[in-house]
């Protein structure tokens, strides 16, 4: 499967062509270009996925292959960085999703994009993203992982800032990249910490299953754990900061400044899932080394599923309701790894969180298109501008509203299946984690009513100008369609036969009690987004009015950025940047700045006896011999 | 007069020495003090003249029988000859640029 | 006797026309001070027997280079115009300065003489001598050093044209470059200032 290689290196060269030729290439060629690589990338995709799974598998048990491995860098005898390829069950599955969403969103970006400035420089950076994107999942050591995961870093960075003259996508490029960037240096810390203790960075050793690796670092105690727990630990803090785990989500929000196609890639089905591939990747080690760090990664996800949710229910601006929904369905992921189990049955929660992450990446990108669908018909992101769109865009309409049902765990719809799975493995694990987490889902199906009924129903839709919203072109249709076409089928894969912790084949059987509460508590949410929003009336006010406080708080996202900024500013700026600054400003430089302004004066002083005046000069030279004189005499 | 003066020198040594010090010191304070360049080319006279009396002092007084310090006070006479002639030729230039002969505007020496 | 009271004369001729000749306000004043000073100083070369000393001082120095000064003195300044005189301060350091270099030199003169002959035996030069040890190439004769002066003063004298001398050219921008260089100067004072 050397042709593997080519996933890589199309969209580099694809990014390089476009990004080098921007001025030359028109809007089309540009954009055209773009796709038609995409295209190739996903049918490379496609083929290495139906290639791999009909063909590797041995004993019932998926192989892992390297088609392509070169060494980079030789750091030690054992210890080296290499660039290469790595192909497993988690791998290919992420390629199919990332081309998948990736060319979806090119597609869609030809309509959407349509006559905005930069529109190469659009495409070229959408070509960097699915090149580092598609690196950091088939990377074959953490070192790749973390360099292409730096790379999906600044491309995130710069399609967030793509509208770089408004102040607002500045300032949330920045968030996005320094809060990821903050949250990297642990990754980075966690990597260092464990590869100087197993002397290796490749994921085929690290996942061999060898315990002896880490014997030095299970042995090395450090404030209370082992190394490799706080290793892994650490590594998790990263993989938190990309998937905007609680207390990192606050930059996920805001990176909603970006264009809306690059909201539904990156910051909905690629980008911020590479935190939940980062914990799967490394799951042997998690739940064979450290399992009390996977629990805690279970708390974590099952902590901001909530805490999110909670937040989506009040949020108006539609991109940012949806954003909140996505950490909310990530944390659904963690929390599903958390409690998953390595064997047979007990890998269910690995299994179903690996086909949450298939079927979210869909069906999140489906919502974020027909939000994108929704904003350029009426040039506002704001819902109560929105109101009764349902009959003047009925593919948008049909489209979000398949994907809402999915997202709130309707059969047949793809999101019941995964989601399904992910409750019955919570129960598994504990009554108490199951039961908040089906609440999380009654939010879940709520929240996401409410958005449809505020978009589609409710008040009539008016405008200022007399401007009659419309149906989007066939380029951003067509997404769409093709979207809510894999949501609607893609639930009855048999996830089980590809994508397992162990790699064995797992027939997923439905637990028919689990399943029922679900969708009774779907249906419920539903009934009462639908008794509340899809009329206008006062009710959603009076109970807004009765919960002040608990409704202000979560309007204002719990006042986290608040703290942050506290935090930053007061305390990290004012306590320890500026005694450093000051520091640096007075002392240091001082020092420096003081050497020259003695020199400076000192000179300035001393210039009076370079006057060109003879006299002057006579005079010293009188005064120096009387005193050679004197000395001569006393001598 | 000459007969009386030549054949009766009884003064001691430091008079004369004492005298061309004075002369001397004179011409420093001036060379110092005043700003106009005749002034001061008047002041440097004083210290060459000074100069000549030491020499001629000297020679008398303890060389007798040679003749150096009488050569030496000669061809300082004429070095000071010289000298005031291109100093004068200078201190004319210089009037001619400047309207005025103050030693102030000559400070092009400084770096 | 007699010449004691002549050399107290010239002394005191010589010190007071000294510091007048540099204390004076007027220029011309000055110089016929220094002239007096000049005459004085041939009179104590005359007490020294030196003849021709005298004489070339009298025909040198009171002769052709006051006439110089005198000459000068006419062509730069205005009648009557005063002279500018340095700050309080540095006429003060300097006179400080000069007396301590007279007490100094005066001590060392005091100190060392004494201890050496003081009187002088007073023998006229014969001219012929004088004649002989300056053309002559010997030991203790300065035809080279006559000869040196001799194109010294050539060299003086061309020089001396060549300074004073004013160019056509330069005589019809002598106002305009004046006029450059004061601005010149002003501008340099101004950065001076600001540094």
């Amino acid at each position: 499967m050397e042709y593997t290689i080519y996933i890589l290196l199309l969209p580099l060269f694809t990014f390089i062509f476009i990004g080098l030729l921007s001025n030359k290439l028109s809007h089309k060629t540009a954009g055209i270009i773009g796709t038609i690589s995409l295209t190739i990338i996903t049918i490379l995709s496609y083929m290495t996925a139906f290639e791999y799974f009909t063909t590797q598998k041995i004993n019932g048990v998926y192989q892992t292959i390297v088609p392509f491995n070169q060494l980079w860098l030789n750091l030690g005898a054992n210890l080296h960085i290499d660039l290469g390829i790595m192909l497993d069950p988690i791998s290919v599955m992420m390629l199919i999703v990332v081309s998948t969403v990736s060319l979806m969103v090119h597609i869609y970006s030809l309509g959407y994009m349509k006559g905005e400035v930069g529109f190469q420089r659009y495409y070229s950076f959408l070509s960097l993203f699915t090149f580092s994107m598609l690196g950091l999942v088939v990377a074959t050591n953490i070192f790749q992982m973390y360099i292409f995961w730096e790379l999906v870093g600044v491309s995130s960075y710069l399609l967030i800032g793509f509208y770089y003259t408004k102040p607002e996508a500045v300032a949330a490029s920045k968030k996005a990249f320094i809060v990821t960037r903050f949250a990297d240096l642990f990754f980075l810390i966690g990597i260092l910490i464990l590869s100087f203790f197993t002397q290796t960075f490749d994921f085929g050793i690290l996942m061999s299953g060898d315990g002896s690796i880490f014997n030095s670092a299970i042995g090395t105690t450090f404030i209370g754990g082992s190394v490799l727990t706080w290793a892994m630990a650490l590594i998790f803090v990263g993989g938190a900061g990309k998937s905007a785990m609680f207390p990192f989500h606050i930059w996920l929000p805001d990176a909603m400044e970006g264009p809306t196609p690059v909201s539904a890639l990156i910051h909905a089905a690629t980008m911020v899932v590479a935190g939940v591939f980062l914990v799967a990747r490394l799951f042997p080690i998690y739940i064979g080394f450290t399992p009390e760090v996977l629990h805690g990664i279970a708390y974590v996800g099952a902590f901001t599923a909530m805490f999110s949710a909670i937040i989506a229910i009040v949020q108006t601006d539609i991109k940012r309701v949806l954003a909140f929904s996505t950490i909310s369905q990530i944390g659904f992921m963690m929390v599903a790894l958390g409690v998953s189990g390595y064997e047979g049955h007990e890998g269910l929660g690995y299994m179903s969180s690996m086909f949450h992450l298939f079927t979210h990446a869909m069906f999140k990108a489906l919502l974020f298109l027909g939000a994108g669908s929704i904003i350029h018909a009426v040039h506002s992101n704001e819902m109560n501008q929105m109101g009764g769109l349902r009959k003047y865009m009925p593919i948008t309409h049909l489209t979000f509203l398949i994907a809402c049902l999915s997202i709130s765990g309707i059969p047949p719809f793809s999101g019941f299946f995964s989601k399904d799975e992910i409750l019955t493995a919570t129960f598994n694990f504990s009554n108490g984690l199951g039961i908040w987490m089906t609440v999380v889902a009654f939010l879940t199906a709520f929240y996401m009513f409410r958005l449809y009924y505020n978009i589609f129903w409710g008040k009539e839709y008016k405008s200022e100008n007399g401007h009659i919203p419309h149906e989007s072109p066939i380029s951003m249709t067509f997404p769409l369609i093709f979207l809510a076409a894999v949501t609607l089928v893609s639930g009855f894969i048999p996830f089980g036969k590809f994508v397992t912790a162990d790699r064995a084949e797992y027939i997923i059987h439905l637990d028919w009690t689990v399943a029922t509460i679900s969708i009774s508590v779907a249906i419920i949410a539903i009934l009462l987004a639908t008794a509340l929003y899809r009329k206008p009336s006062n009710i959603p006010s009076k109970i807004v009015s009765k919960t002040k406080g608990l409704y202000k708080a979560a309007y204002h996202r719990f006042y986290i950025d608040e703290i942050y900024l506290f935090i930053t500013k007061s305390v990290i700026f004012k306590g320890i940047s500026q005694p450093f600054a000051w520091f640096d400003r007075h002392i240091i430089d001082g020092a420096m700045n003081g050497l020259a302004w003695i020199t400076n004066w000192t000179s300035l002083k001393i210039r009076g006896f370079q006057s060109g005046q003879v006299q002057w000069y006579a005079y010293v030279f009188l005064l120096g011999t009387l005193l050679i004189t004197i000395l001569a005499i006393a001598i | 007069m000459i007969e009386l003066l030549v054949n009766s020198v009884s003064i001691p040594m430091v008079a004369f020495l004492i005298v061309s010090l004075i002369m001397f010191f004179a011409g420093v304070f001036g060379f110092l003090t005043r700003k106009n360049l005749i002034m001061i080319l008047i002041s440097v006279e004083l210290i060459l003249n000074s100069v000549d009396i030491n020499f001629a002092v000297f020679n008398r007084y303890l060389f007798p029988e040679q003749m150096e310090g009488l050569f030496f006070a000669l061809f300082g006479i004429a070095i000071a000859a010289c000298e005031t002639a291109v100093a004068i030729a200078i201190i004319i230039n210089i009037y001619r640029r400047f309207g005025n002969v103050d030693v102030d505007n000559v400070n092009k020496l400084k770096g | 006797m007699t010449d004691i009271l002549i050399f107290i004369l010239l002394a005191i001729v010589i010190v007071a026309f000294s510091i007048l000749a540099v204390t004076s306000k007027h220029v011309i004043r000055s110089a016929v001070y220094l002239l007096f000073v000049l005459l004085g100083t041939a009179g104590l070369y005359l007490m020294l027997n030196y003849h021709f000393l005298f004489a070339v001082q009298i025909a040198v120095y009171a002769g052709g280079i006051m006439v110089l000064f005198i000459m000068a003195i006419f062509l730069t300044h205005q009648p009557g115009e005063n002279v500018r005189k340095k700050t309080n301060w540095k006429i003060v350091s300097s006179s400080l300065l000069s007396i301590t270099g007279i007490a100094l030199c005066g001590y060392i003169i005091v100190k060392n003489i004494n201890r050496i002959a003081t009187f002088a035996r007073g023998e006229e030069i014969d001219m012929q001598n004088i004649g002989m040890a300056m053309m002559g190439t010997e030991k203790y004769q300065y035809l080279l050093p006559f000869e040196v002066i001799s194109v010294l003063l050539l060299a003086c004298i061309v020089g001396a044209i060549m300074i004073a001398r004013k160019d056509k050219e330069e005589e019809k921008h002598d106002h305009i470059k004046t006029r450059i260089e004061e601005l010149k100067d002003k501008s340099e004072n101004n950065k001076e200032n600001k540094i």
